[in-house]
């Protein structure tokens, strides 16, 4: 009835997690709670859960990445000081099998449900705003997609307490992830969790594809798009290439545990390295789909605090494409000592050193944008500037650990991970953090307190270099990965520092949290309030509405001709222009199918993973059958009559007026009157 | 959905905008359904590349000219190309908005389709009840991967043509009915595509 599952399946003799998960239903009761008392269950409902808005299920994602942050920070937290404590023969506070579970936990949530939301929440909030659209291409999928991240994150985390999370680190190579050394279900925890949200990932990629290729304003060129649209184009492209390698991958894993096939096994034919080969040919292009969005904020946020046009935006758009053509042909240097060959590791080699071209390219021309401009100190320009510094240092030792001799020595060591933390939070979270920022003001009207963010900027780089320089050291001294203890006298230093490091980031991340408290209560005060929308002298579409924006985006579609439309606008003094007249905008429904198949597919992941067959079955036809009843529906949306636009243009209008952002004698004008 | 906005960006709503939407929104949703194929495209390319490594580990067992009977699967492939063409007949029925022709051939495709199926699952049956099922070696697991995924595909394929019938004969030709039958159709004849990859790295390339 239940298949494996029992009460056995909770860890009752672990304190530590039984705490967490204690913890963790308290907050939960806490939220439902709250949500009950202040009576917010069907503004939630209405405004947020069932919306198809592609603002709020930005923020929506970005949300749970915030929270994904700290759940994966914890693990990190628990893993530096396990290994300042088990030395020299000590065996520190986790047993093995614990230790094992939380290092391959914390790989996945930082990467596939901390860092893949961030910048998909970040890619919805702008995205259609830079390109002058009034929604996604397919807004109900948009929500359909992030009600499968949800699905991953809900399956991930109740391994927590409910069974157990894979031991087998993040990549979950077989044999080791077969279900012969692994007969429990901590690895189908991660192939269902992953399986879920990497199908939403794919669907949003196709999604907003489909939006920058149909739905740009008038006018706009392809090369015309903002260069953040252009980065997270390029990671879109990304994204539909690969994730389905990883969408068969783990199908394929999944038929060896479940139904005894042999592709990944050691015996009767099975090939173990051709999983390694396939997950490398998603996980490569994957980390390009982190950083390349990264790299658009930081070049929005270099040429808006400049006050200049981006230095070589065409180049950037070519270089970020570069990136990720090369990107597909790098894979196998995750893997150097399989024993290819001189000639085949030599090629990866050199495709991957080719890589820092385009980079280079990239960097200087955020340089050359910085060169005779008028850079503003604001937090935002901090994380960039950390970025260039510690990006450039990350870079380096890749190209270091792309020499496969070098890698041959350096394989599975803590150099590596040295590296791809360095590239990872110095590139990737550095650039969601000042995205973050940046546009914030833009989803809720109001700033975020800067003092505070500068006091987590220099946490965070401090603290980052402070963890992550002595593992560099310890990896040339030998200290392999994935250590739960060790024994060597001369390590234990290292040890010690970069534990330290990790709690400067913890002040760093609880700047962070006193930032938005801060930010939150002082909303209202002259300085930090920017309803009107162009809080930083903005160069592109998006700064040119009301922040938050209207639902439906632009009033009047603007017509584009060119690179930075609102900076040009501004100097003609065409900005903010009120039309003789509205006409009617049409609009898609608010609709709960997004969420009621993404609740139903975490049954089914739930039960695939238990063994439950027949809740699989029914929750599986279930989820085919509530999307065939939606369809069959023809929601056509609906059309959003002239009068409230003319109602909600109208406060804009004030509000720009008292913002002073256009002169007092446009007040002729009929809207200005009203 | 992207026309009314650029209509909208030249002001003065015309009349005729709310038909432009629903020509515009279909042509959207079809380009994103070619999208969303080639990400399917992908998982079959991997698949593809998973066989093609694994092909040669029979592990003792059978290889593929021990096992594939290349008349039985002629008449299979012979049953999903002929699907394709009378598919596409009830498209050209559509366009001269006839329904019935709709109907019946949308009925002669699901019945060439349900044969196709029909004839996988037998020979499956036969191979598994001979001891030759996915678990005896890497090269059966891989082609029962690859050719069961195939026809996984096509029986979803059956199940929205199914679904389409009724919409059609319940709503009628409407412009989102023919929108969600152009996406199936694309969905169709891609899978003849990748079928005769199938049929010709797997089966005349095993055999011959």
């Amino acid at each position: 009835m239940l298949g494996k599952l029992s009460l056995d399946a909770i860890p009752f003799h672990e304190p530590i997690v039984m705490v967490t998960v204690a913890m963790i239903l308290l907050g939960g009761l806490a939220l439902v709670a709250g949500i009950t008392y202040f009576k917010k269950w069907t503004y939630l409902w209405t405004e947020w859960l069932t919306s198809v808005d592609h603002k709020k299920i930005g923020v929506m994602y970005i949300i749970v990445a915030m929270i994904m942050l700290l759940r994966g920070f914890a693990d990190a937290v628990m893993m530096r000081t396990q290994l300042a404590m088990a030395t020299e023969g000590s065996p520190g506070y986790l047993p093995p099998e614990h230790y094992d579970q939380i290092f391959t936990a914390h790989g996945v949530i930082m990467i596939i449900f901390m860092a893949m939301p961030f910048f998909t929440g970040l890619m919805n909030l702008a995205v259609p705003l830079q390109i002058g659209a009034r929604d996604v291409a397919y807004p109900f999928l948009n929500s359909l997609s992030f009600w499968l991240l949800v699905s991953g994150v809900v399956l991930v985390n109740l391994s927590l307490g409910v069974g157990e999370f894979a031991k087998t680190g993040w990549v979950a190579y077989p044999p080791l992830s077969g279900l012969q050394y692994s007969p429990g279900v901590g690895v189908d925890y991660y192939i269902w969790a992953l399986q879920l949200s990497g199908l939403g990932t794919t669907l949003t990629g196709v999604n907003f594809l489909a939006t920058v290729l149909k739905m740009r304003a008038p006018g706009m060129k392809l090369m015309d798009m903002p260069i953040f649209t252009w980065t997270c184009t390029w990671a879109n492209v990304l994204i539909v290439a690969s994730f389905p390698i990883l969408t068969a991958t783990l199908a394929l894993l999944t038929l060896d545990r479940y139904m005894d096939f042999h592709i990944f096994t050691n015996e009767l034919g099975g090939n173990p390295m051709m999983y390694v080969n396939l997950f490398w040919a998603w996980g490569h292009p994957e980390v390009y789909i982190l950083i390349l969005p990264a790299f658009g904020i930081f070049s929005e946020v270099i040429s808006t605090f400049t006050g200049k046009r981006l230095f070589g935006h065409h180049s950037m758009v070519y270089a970020s494409g570069a990136i990720s053509v090369l990107g597909f042909m790098v894979w196998l240097h995750h893997f150097f000592t399989m024993g290819s060959g001189a000639s085949v590791n030599a090629f990866f080699g050199l495709a991957t050193m080719l890589i820092s071209i385009p980079t280079g390219v990239k960097l200087f021309n955020w340089l050359f944008t910085i060169y005779r401009g008028r850079l503003q100190f604001t937090s935002q320009v901090l994380w960039t500037l950390g970025f260039m510094v510690t990006f450039a240092i990350g870079g380096m030792t890749g190209v270091l650990l792309a020499i496969p001799g070098a890698d041959f020595v350096l394989h599975n060591s803590l150099f590596v991970i040295a590296h791809f933390h360095n590239v990872i939070i110095g590139g990737a979270v550095f650039g969601y953090i000042a995205g973050f920022s940046f546009y914030f003001p833009k989803a809720f009207g109001f700033k975020l307190h800067e003092g505070w963010g500068k006091a987590a900027f220099w946490f965070w780089i401090v603290g980052f270099f402070v963890a992550f320089m002595p593992l560099y050291a310890l990896g040339f001294m030998g200290m392999t990965r994935r250590l739960n203890a060790t024994t060597n006298p001369e390590w234990v230093p290292y040890l010690y520092v970069a534990a330290v490091g990790a709690a400067l980031i913890a002040v760093g991340i609880a700047c962070q949290l006193i930032q938005l408290y801060v930010s939150v209560r002082d909303r209202n005060k002259p300085e930090n309030a920017c309803e009107f929308g162009d809080p930083w002298n903005g160069h592109t579409l998006e700064w040119s509405t009301s922040s938050p924006p209207p639902f439906y985006n632009f009033a009047v579609v603007p017509t584009v001709n060119g690179i930075d439309p609102f900076t040009e606008a501004k100097e003609e003094g065409t900005a903010y222009k009120v039309p003789a007249k509205y006409s009617p905008i049409h609009m898609p429904s608010n609709t709960a199918t997004g969420l009621v198949m993404g609740m139903l597919l975490t049954v089914f992941g739930f039960a695939m993973i238990w063994h439950i067959w027949w809740l699989a079955i029914v929750s599986l036809v279930g989820t085919v059958g509530y999307f065939v009843l939606h369809a069959a529906r023809d929601d056509q949306g609906y059309m959003v009559p002239v009068e409230t636009i003319e109602r909600i243009e109208a406060e804009q209008h004030k509000r720009l007026l008292a913002a002073k952002a256009i002169p007092a004698d446009r007040v002729e004008t009929k809207l200005g009157q009203a | 959905m992207s026309n009314i906005a650029t209509n909208a960006g030249h002001a003065h709503g015309h009349d005729h905008e709310h038909d432009e939407h629903h020509h515009d929104a279909g042509e959207t949703t079809v380009f994103g359904f070619w999208l969303y194929l080639m990400t399917d495209c992908i998982i079959f390319a991997s698949l593809f590349a998973v066989y093609a490594v694994l092909v040669g580990n029979v592990a003792g067992g059978p290889s593929g000219h021990d096992i594939f009977e290349l008349p039985y699967v002629l008449g299979e492939t012979a049953l999903l190309l002929f699907s394709s063409i009378t598919y596409g007949f009830a498209m050209l029925a559509f366009y001269k908005g006839n329904k019935s022709g709709v109907l019946t051939w949308l009925g002669i495709t699901f019945l060439l389709g349900a044969g196709f199926i029909g004839m996988e699952i037998n020979e499956f049956h036969l191979l598994i009840s001979e001891g030759y099922g996915p678990h005896r070696s890497g090269f059966l697991s891989a082609f029962f991967t690859l050719v069961g995924t195939h026809g996984l595909h096509v029986t979803c394929g059956l199940i929205w043509m199914a679904i389409m019938m009724y919409q059609v004969q319940k709503k009628g030709l409407t412009s989102t009915n023919k929108t969600r039958l152009s996406c199936l159709s694309l969905f169709w004849h891609f899978l003849d595509v990748v079928w005769i990859c199938v049929f010709t790295v797997v089966y005349l390339m095993g055999t011959l």
